[in-house]
């Protein structure tokens, strides 16, 4: 953890030593199909060929749904391939995976600590299953307590571990045989971004020292830049590989940054540019909108950086000279390089329909406010002295990593959960005392996927319809609004249970829609969605609030706090910050730093936090 | 009239999710039915095809008479005859006879010389049930031999001074097929609206749909009256299949009044949905619910008075008993099929369960929103 500097050397090396062994791993035309009930059958993979090296960190990026989990378990053996062939080690998955399986580490998602064990406990846990001689095991569990940090909290228990340190312990146990090849499934996934370098950290420590092969897929787009190697799957096909340099190198050209001014905000700009033709994503960063173009738009040299400006400011009505050339990342590259087909994101109706308008202001202006709100779990303080005001018609957004204190926060503002201290009072009420009629105006979309799984979507709309008061004409109205809003005409006859992830989030947001609310809960609502489902949905949002709505919304993707007018971070139940992201970034400038992304503005806001 | 819209929603979705349901649709048709059949049929004190062997040493016509008497009954089964003496232990430990009738070399002929003489009966204590009712059926059957005997002048003495006429009002043949069945009903829907009930709430809060209920306009009152519907509706419906199958399957005599039941069945399904709803708000998943209803369900059925009479409990136990809301409606029911009782007639039993009903319910709907973690 204290060698950094030196250690980089060392990575460099065995790079370039690395390519002459054996592959650690080999796909060779590697096909899965799971079988649907209803005997259908659906390619996960679909002919796949890659190889892993020792001594680099290849990763595997790709949509929901693009295949990588099923490749991962496919090598962990603990799925059989339907064709072709997987190696590991030089031994067959299928034939020899016991013998691969006490080699090779593995981390699932979602890792099998037992929570109600102590850190030591389990790490001693997966000692005995995988086998680890008694002798070599302290010296191994000094080693993986120190890499992880984790030595102090031996004694406490994994379940009252936050959600970076139980991957972390995850990461431990994965490894207290010392593998030759370590597998990680989306080992990021919802930690926050100080313990998410912590995670990268440990694992460039290992690849260095051990000298070991390690393949981690991630949602994150700016980790694959990290990577020595990126594999692009998309719909069960290896899309595109090579080093994330590779990628880039093609994109010069073709990313711009449009600043915002006194006609438009970043917002709106955005709002504009997102889904034209010619544009293959348009995001709001640090507070200006980064602009892929789709391909070079023209063929004579020389001339793609001044006709790219000219595209984008004609869109916007202004000069060329207001938009900049930006440095390309991976994730400009995985934006144009996935093609899109029918999953083409959805562009919400424009201004000219308006669905609804939010009913104005009675008498109170805030759509929201908590004063000095507190939430305990008998000796665990979920959120501490919370305090903050949500206008109304703004996005406010509550950010932080999992387990900071968001879905409690989130489940007193609704009335789920009552507070221990402090007041709440959501357009003027206190919705836990109030009487159910307040809670019509408001609509509440949960983190995980609740709507009634075994009804069709049908049923499932004229069931909320009817609960928030629509009938008849009414009712008809904004279903077929709905239905064709989110294209989920095809899917009205189906249970709700059945349909593919992004179709469930899209259906749980036209619910929580469906009755036009004034005040929008949103918790987590792009939790394990793809980047392009991201997209989307913010668009959707974004427009929703530009006709007034009040959208609250939790995420733990910093980022995304660039959509939100204004924002708490909230870590460990405490406030960090609050304010606009351009405040909030601007707490992190430093003079190495003067351009700070909102990871680096919650690096260094938690900094005095840590534990 | 937006109340009643939404109630109606509501209503309609708890059905739905029943109905689209396989397993919920299941467990509401057919382990009820089985149960039902397999219980009236297997649920009987009346003892049948009890095993003997007979160690017959006299081997006389009056030994046999005896024995034929025996047979004649219906009850018992022969196994076989014994040869000596040490085939008795071996016959009651391989469990190849429950009873062994011994009977001595002399019968006949200390009985024609006017002496009086012993049968021995061997039975398998293991089961003490089946011994004591075997038992007590041979006594019978050995008062009515002797009474031959002292006709046919065969044994002397004087007649005994007493003669037992007995006659059994409501049940005539004292047939516990009568007493089983017509309490079944109960007990089976109390299954089945405890376990529809208990994992209402359960269900919806492990799959997350129950915050989406709270923070729609429900009020609990609502929600609480979506929540009873199936319960009662299914109950009922089971309740009743089960009281025509007793009365046309079993034949059963129904000599109550039909309003009495309705009322006092209606009375017992509100009171369990009660009972299922505060299990069910209590708990955050399903298996939490399911086994609650279990703990629920298991002393209550036990101690309902179903199969042991509640008047051999304890008297601190029968008192306990009467917040057991299974007692009360087999009572009632035993009174409606065969003492032919009406309304005013159940009263007594019905009154506890409103009781309780009164205090479950409301208790339930409070916890909705208390509960939620």
């Amino acid at each position: 953890m204290n060698s950094s500097v030196s250690s980089v050397s060392v990575a460099l090396t065995t790079k370039d030593t690395g390519v002459e062994t054996a592959p650690l791993m080999h796909a060779d035309r590697v096909c899965k199909t799971f079988d649907t009930p209803g005997g259908k059958k659906i390619p996960a993979l679909d002919g796949v060929s890659l190889k892993i090296f020792q001594g680099r960190v290849t990763g595997l990026v790709g949509a929901d749904g693009a295949g990588k989990t099923t490749l991962i378990r496919i090598a962990a053996g603990l799925l059989v391939p339907t064709a072709g062939q997987m190696t590991l080690l030089g031994l067959d998955s299928v034939d020899h995976s016991l013998e691969i399986q006490s080699r090779v580490g593995y981390m699932p998602q979602k890792f099998g600590l037992y929570q109600d064990l102590t850190v030591i406990e389990n790490l001693r846990l997966y000692a005995d299953l995988q086998g680890v001689a008694l002798k070599t095991r302290h010296d191994r569990f000094d080693k993986l307590l120190t890499m992880t940090d984790l030595a102090p909290y031996t004694k406490r228990r994994a379940g009252a571990l936050s959600g970076g340190m139980k991957q972390k312990l995850g990461l431990a146990c994965a490894l207290v045989k010392s593998p030759e090849l370590l597998l990680l499934d989306e080992p990021t996934v919802g930690v926050d971004p100080v313990s998410r370098r912590e995670l990268w950290k440990i694992v460039y420590d290992l690849v260095e020292k051990d000298r070991i092969g390690v393949l981690v897929s991630t949602a994150y787009l700016d980790e694959a830049q990290r990577c020595d190697q990126v594999k692009v799957l998309h719909q069960g096909r290896l899309l595109a590989q090579g080093s994330p340099d590779s990628f880039t190198a093609g994109m010069q050209g073709r990313v711009f940054l449009a600043a915002p001014d006194e006609q438009m905000r970043a917002r709106q700009i955005y709002t504009r540019l997102a889904g034209q033709e010619g544009i293959a994503d348009a995001t709001i960063r640090s507070g200006r909108v980064r602009v892929v173009l789709n391909s070079p738009l023209s063929p004579e040299n020389g001339n793609n950086q001044e006709t790219g400006k000219q595209k984008i400011a004609s869109l916007l009505n202004r000069s060329a000279s207001t938009i900049t050339t930006a440095v390309p990342v991976f994730e400009d590259a995985f934006m144009a390089l996935i093609p899109r087909g029918d999953a083409q994101l959805h562009t919400p109706s424009t201004d000219q329909d308006k669905p609804w308008t939010p009913e104005p202001s009675s008498g109170e202006d805030a759509a929201v406010i908590t004063n000095n709100l507190c939430k305990k779990f008998g000796d665990f303080t979920a959120v501490s002295n919370l305090t903050l005001d949500v206008r109304r018609g703004e996005i406010f957004g509550l950010l932080g990593p999992n387990g900071a204190g968001k879905s409690t926060t989130f489940r007193m503002l609704c009335g789920l959960l009552p507070a221990t201290s402090g007041e709440i009072r959501v357009a003027g009420r206190n919705l836990r005392r109030s009487r159910a009629k307040a809670r019509a105006r408001l609509g509440y979309m949960a983190q995980q996927f609740s709507l009634y799984g075994q009804l069709s979507v049908k049923e499932n709309f004229k069931f909320f319809g009817r609960a928030y008061g629509l009938s008849g004409k009414q009712l008809k109205i904004r279903m077929a609004w709905a239905f064709a809003e989110f294209g989920l005409d095809p899917w009205q006859d189906k249970p709700a249970g059945a349909l593919p992830g992004g179709y469930k989030q899209r259906l749980s947001m036209a619910t929580a829609l469906l009755h036009e609310p004034d005040i929008l809960f949103l918790d987590e609502p792009t939790s394990g969605v793809d980047p392009f489902a991201r997209r989307e949905f913010w668009l959707r949002i974004n427009g929703f609030a530009e006709q007034g709505v009040t959208v609250i919304v939790t995420t733990h993707f910093m980022e995304e706090a660039e959509y939100c007018d204004r924002m708490v971070i909230i870590s460990r139940g405490k406030t960090l910050a609050m304010g606009t992201p351009g405040e909030i970034r601007s707490l992190a400038r430093t003079p190495e730093n003067p351009d700070p992304t909102m990871d680096d503005a919650f690096i260094a806001l938690s900094q005095g936090d840590r534990p | 009239m937006q109340t009643l819209r939404r109630l109606s929603a509501l209503i309609l979705k708890e059905f739905l999710t029943i109905i689209k349901d396989p397993k919920s649709r299941f467990v509401v048709i057919v382990p009820p039915i089985i149960q039902f059949f397999i219980f009236s049929y297997g649920a009987t004190f009346d003892l049948e095809n009890v095993r003997y062997a007979v160690f017959d040493e006299s081997r006389s016509v009056l030994s046999r008479s005896f024995l034929a008497d025996v047979e004649g009954t219906g009850r018992f089964r022969l196994t076989g005859y014994l040869e000596d003496a040490g085939q008795v232990k071996q016959t009651i430990d391989n469990e190849k006879a429950r009873l062994v009738i011994h009977i001595g070399p002399r019968f006949e002929e200390r009985l024609q010389s006017g002496r009086s003489v012993q049968i021995q009966v061997i039975a398998d204590g293991r089961s003490p049930n089946v011994a004591m009712i075997a038992i007590g059926y041979l006594g019978t059957i050995v008062e009515n031999f002797n009474r031959t005997l002292l006709e046919q002048g065969l044994a002397q003495g004087s007649r005994p001074g007493l003669a037992l006429v007995e006659r059994a009002w409501f049940n005539e043949n004292l047939s516990s097929r009568w007493f089983m069945v017509s309490a079944l009903g109960g007990v089976i829907s109390t299954v089945v609206v405890m376990i529809l009930t208990s994992l209402s709430v359960a269900r919806e809060r492990e799959f997350g749909t129950f915050d989406q209920l709270l923070v729609a306009p429900f009020s609990p009152v609502e929600i609480l009256v979506g929540k009873s519907m199936p319960g009662i509706v299914f109950g009922m419906l089971d309740a009743l299949i089960f009281a025509g199958g007793a009365v046309l399957w079993f034949h059963i005599p129904f000599r109550g009044t039909v309003s009495a039941l309705m009322v006092s069945l209606l009375c017992f399904i509100i009171t369990i949905v009660g009972i299922g709803l505060l299990v069910s708000s209590l708990s955050t998943t399903m298996q939490q619910g399911l086994l609650g209803a279990f703990l629920f369900l298991m002393p209550a059925i036990t101690l309902s008075g179903l199969a042991t009479p509640v008047e051999n409990m304890p008297m601190w136990l029968q008192q306990a008993n009467m917040f057991n809301p299974v007692r009360h409606i087999i009572t009632a029911l035993r009174r409606i099929f065969l003492e032919g009782a009406d309304l005013g007639t159940v009263w007594p039993q019905i009154w506890p369960l409103l009781i309780m009903a009164c205090v479950t319910l409301p208790l339930a709907a409070w916890l909705f929103r208390r509960r939620s973690v």
